[in-house]
């Protein structure tokens, strides 16, 4: 009913030595779509999402995306400059530690006009007003432009990460844990965040978070993973509500209720 | 475009508890019913006999184990026992609502705009779908002070009415109503009857559980008795 996936993996696996990353994933993401990647420290979820994500290469299998023009490429036989204009305009990336995704020592006005250049932008009055633009959206007064992240709290930073990331109107963006490491009340404001600008995007996501009330704020399927294989997917509230393999069961019901 | 807007067939369900040792605990057996458009079908039955668990396989929160559970929407009849996650979404976002009994919001976002954002899907306008939200959140009787604020410390009648505005703001041609006024006052009762008297007017089909006699009453065009779906002592 809705087409063609824009990310396609097929019999994905990752392997470190004898060491098992992920193994044997088949997943698609449609556009418009968020999909939450869940499961325990160590089930593979984070190693899954760098190879979707184009940064790391899989043992076996291969991960196509459907670019703009329609045609669907495996994303590591992209020529490298291919694969960075993806990186820079297509895509985006919410690390759960805002220094992997933010340069620490420019402006948050530069890290924002950054991926704006990076896209070609040269006017700079233009770029610094799509800047002030974004800050605003994600709710950073607009007076610290130049002040840079370093001066940032965490929430703070991960709402610059955000902005940085979706100035260049990506189609999808993968999120490692972005509420992680946040006091539980800048959580909440980063959800709502991310869940409006999502919707008011569009953007098809993939999420890997280890706490489920998250996945079900954010996501609309699920993806439990253990020991490095999917054991179970499917819509987030049926998973979440009445979830039938024994993993996901024994998951669901170890949630303290607050 | 007559015919039924939901079909239900031969839907079992069986819960398997692997924390209990595979412990199976079969809940319904062969549910079959219709609601056809403007009907108001109210499932039957006393506490756990499974009235709450079709709501949630028609809905397509409880996966079905066998049988079929047709709707029919704009874009055609979909199977929601077999349907792919994204299509059932498709569903939710043009066809179905659904009040449940617990209210599930993203904190410190207003009252206001979480029931807005329930015609998000039908495109409106974001300031049109505010004024709506705040129009029947009125009508539910809630204070005009309150629309402002997430409802995390409203009162559970509060929010059960926050609910209901959700479900009901959205056109869509297929309600389920999980006891909708199990914890409301004579007055809102009387609100949210009138409101579900205007769904059928407007040839909306609605599916309901309702503990309140009175609001039954009022309310049904026809009951199914679930006690009839509920499997054996043998199959226990």
């Amino acid at each position: 009913m809705t087409g063609e996936p824009l990310l396609a993996a097929t019999g994905v696996t990752r392997l470190y030595g004898d060491h098992i990353g992920c193994i044997d994933i088949d997943l698609a993401v449609w556009p418009g779509e968020v999909v939450a990647i869940v499961g325990e420290s160590g089930s593979g979820k984070t190693t899954l999402l760098k190879c979707l994500a184009a940064r790391l290469p899989p043992s076996s299998g291969t991960i196509t995306y459907r670019s703009r023009d329609g045609a669907a490429e495996d994303i590591y036989r992209l020529s490298e400059a291919a694969r960075r204009a993806l990186m820079r305009t297509d895509w985006g990336f919410v690390w759960q530690d805002a220094a992997e995704g933010l340069r620490m020592t420019v402006s948050a006005g530069a890290n924002v006009g950054e991926r704006l250049m990076a896209t070609g932008a040269r006017h700079y009055g233009r770029i610094r007003s799509a800047a002030v633009d974004w800050l605003e959206r994600v709710e950073i007064d607009a007076r610290r432009i130049d002040d840079d992240p370093r001066s940032f709290s965490g929430g703070m930073r991960q709402r610059l990460q955000i902005a940085r990331n979706l100035v260049t109107g990506p189609r999808l963006v993968f999120m490692d844990e972005p509420t992680g490491g946040l006091d539980v009340s800048v959580q909440a404001r980063l959800l709502d965040l991310l869940g409006t600008l999502v919707r008011e995007l569009g953007l098809a996501a993939i999420l890997v978070t280890h706490d489920l009330a998250v996945a079900r704020l954010l996501s609309d399927r699920i993806v439990v993973m253990k020991e490095g294989r999917i054991v179970e997917t499917g819509l987030t509230d049926r998973v979440l509500d009445d979830p039938s393999h024994p993993y996901s069961q024994l998951l669901v019901s170890s949630v303290l209720q607050a | 475009m007559s015919g039924p807007r939901v079909a239900v067939e031969g839907v079992s369900k069986t819960f398997r508890m692997h924390l209990r040792g595979g412990l199976e605990l079969p809940v319904l057996r062969d549910v079959a019913f219709t609601v056809m458009p403007g009907e108001c079908v109210v499932l039957r039955g006393p506490s756990g006999t499974g009235k709450s668990s079709i709501l949630r396989m028609v809905y397509g929160n409880y996966a079905v184990d066998t049988g079929s559970i047709l709707v029919r929407s704009g874009r055609g009849t979909v199977d929601i026992a077999t349907a792919a996650p994204r299509d059932v979404l498709a569903l939710r976002r043009s066809t179905i609502s659904y009040v449940s009994q617990f209210l599930r919001v993203v904190p410190r976002v207003s009252t206001r705009e979480i029931v807005a954002a329930s015609l998000s899907g039908d495109g409106i306008e974001a300031a049109a779908a505010l004024d709506a939200a705040t129009d029947l959140l009125l009508r539910l009787n809630l204070s005009p002070n309150l629309l402002g604020l997430p409802p995390a410390t409203f009162s559970g009648g509060e929010q059960q009415r926050v609910n209901i505005a959700r479900g009901f703001i959205s056109s869509h041609p297929l309600l389920l109503l999980d006891e909708p006024t199990a914890s409301l006052d004579a007055r809102n009762r009387a609100a949210v009857v009138a409101l579900i008297k205007a769904k059928k007017a407007s040839g909306t089909a609605i599916l309901g559980v309702f503990h309140d006699d009175e609001v039954r009453e009022e309310v049904a065009d026809r009951d199914v008795d679930v006690t009839a779906f509920v499997p054996g002592r043998e199959a226990a």
